[in-house]
């Protein structure tokens, strides 16, 4: 099997469920416009199309929002990685992103402000989000 | 005050629909919670088919650009997705370590050759993170089937049990592959993850002393520490790598004839949800996860000789140890060494050995 034979599961919302979602938003749009047009002969019927057009509205936008969410949700963004240089000697430190072929230890060019060799001190990923706590 | 004209109808209507939704739970309540069930599933599924192709993706990339192969290496890739692993025979399990232990080195040497074939132009460190990468495809692909079967089974049999154990399960699992999928990216790349923690500890123990090689891919420094002679060992770096620190340990303790004052083991430890990652705490025990073959050996060898071991963890949960490592985690290295030292002062006498293990993965991570 090559790598195009086998296809990708995708993270777009299914062009199958976004006919359905712009269908029932078509048919509320018009239960809604039907239920101004007819709401001085037929009151009671006015009500129920109001209702049933903004039932039908509100439940197409949650399936879409919901599919875009979990769409989304299949994303994985690789974390950044920040690398710290450091200088033994005079402790001169810079941090940048993350290289390949980067690894803690190793010997780098020589430093900005002496001619000693600088070093890779750490290499970490700085986690943004605050884990939700429980207090308990 | 009459009622509105035709408000009897619609109360009708009302009532006759509240009869055919009650009757129709009654009799299709359970069905009906289990198709809600197979839905639940069935979203996650999708997600882990989406992980497990983004995990083959980036092998057959990884490889292509670091191993330059001469034809396209998809095919040979998917066929080491599908590789396994017999575990031997436990009706007797007198010697099944050393059984266990034989299994694991020809499938390491096996895999390792399939990644040679499939990255002719990799150096050694480029074929060990290779061969985590591939590991960690392998593993979403593994777990993607195993649902794919649960789930396909359930539907067949619509057995409510089959479903309900395994959207039960699901969010354990979800989690695991989840920390997979982010191991993939941090492995092709060669940057340190969580599960380091032991090994960058032991790495800034022995950095500026010389080392030599151990049995098997492993080093050892001999580091003076508060006047005690340290022997400082971990797998060799940068590549991924976890050594077999079982050999490592026995080999050390023969070369001193036993005259080792304690041996203390440094790992990543699995935190429980309301812990801090990072944290650290110190025990009793070889710290080392894996098959348990180290563990194993590692105990042996203390108990022909009564060497005492203490243990030092860094807790974190399973998705910070195969992921990118957390500064948290690299942060609390440098306080790791403090309490190496407080057990070294509390625990042992100047002028004694002591055997110091960095236990992990060092992929990232020099020495």
């Amino acid at each position: 099997m090559n790598e195009t034979s086998q296809s990708p599961a995708t993270t777009k919302i299914s062009t199958y469920l976004m006919m359905i979602v712009l269908i029932v938003l078509a048919l509320s749009i018009v239960a809604l416009i039907s239920a101004v047009t007819i709401f001085p002969e037929a009151p009671q019927m006015a009500g129920f199309l109001l209702l049933i057009g903004f039932i039908a509205m509100s439940l197409a936008a949650y399936v879409l929002l919901q599919s875009r969410r979990r769409a989304i949700s299949m994303k994985i963004e690789p974390p950044q990685v920040m690398t710290t240089i450091e200088c033994r000697k005079c402790g001169f430190k810079s941090v940048r992103a993350y290289q390949r072929g980067d690894y803690v230890f190793k010997e780098l060019e020589k430093c900005q402000k002496c001619d000693d060799k600088m070093m890779i001190t750490a290499i970490y990923k700085e986690v943004k989000e605050k884990e939700k706590t429980f207090p308990v | 005050m009459s009622a509105l004209p035709g408000s009897d109808t619609i109360s009708q209507i009302l009532s006759m629909l509240f009869y055919v939704v009650f009757i129709v739970f009654l009799f299709y309540g359970q069905r009906i919670q289990m198709y809600v069930m197979i839905r639940e599933v069935e979203g996650r599924l999708y997600k882990l088919k989406y992980m497990k192709e983004e995990g083959r993706k980036t092998a057959i990339e990884t490889i292509k650009e670091i191993g330059k192969p001469q034809t396209d290496p998809s095919a040979r890739i998917d066929r080491y997705l599908e590789y396994f692993t017999i575990s031997p025979q436990n009706m007797d399990p007198a010697g099944i370590v050393y059984k266990l232990d034989h299994i694991l080195d020809v499938r390491d040497t096996r895999l390792k050759d399939e990644v040679k074939l499939m990255a002719p132009a990799s150096d050694e460190v480029q074929i060990n993170n290779l061969e985590n990468t591939l590991e960690a495809a392998m593993a979403l692909n593994f777990i993607y089937k195993v649902v794919r079967h649960y789930y396909i089974l359930g539907k067949k049999t619509l057995s409510l049990y089959v479903i309900m154990q395994l959207q039960m399960i699901l969010p354990l699992v979800m989690k695991e592959a989840e920390a997979y999928a982010s191991a993939l990216k941090a492995f092709a790349f060669g940057q340190p993850i969580g599960d380091g923690a032991g090994a960058l500890v032991a790495a800034k123990l022995m950095h500026g002393y010389e080392t030599r090689k151990l049995p098997k891919d492993c080093v050892v420094a001999t580091v003076p520490i508060e006047g005690r002679t340290a022997f400082v060992i971990k797998a060799e770096g940068p590549g991924g790598n976890v050594g077999k620190p079982g050999d490592a340990v026995k080999a050390v303790i023969d070369e001193n004839e036993g005259k080792i004052a304690t041996v203390i083991m440094i790992d990543a430890g699995l935190k429980l949800e309301g812990e801090m990652v990072g944290e650290i705490a110190d025990g009793i025990g070889a710290a080392i996860g894996g098959p348990g073959v180290d563990q194993f050996k590692i105990e042996e060898a203390l108990l022909e000789y009564h060497i005492p071991i203490n243990a030092v963890i860094v807790k974190e949960d399973i998705g910070d140890a195969v992921s990118p490592m957390r500064k948290e985690i690299a942060d609390s290295t440098d306080k790791v060494i403090e309490r190496v030292k407080n057990v070294l002062l509390e625990r042992t006498k100047e002028g004694d050995k002591v055997i110091i293990v960095g236990v992990g993965n060092t992929i990232g991570i020099g020495q």
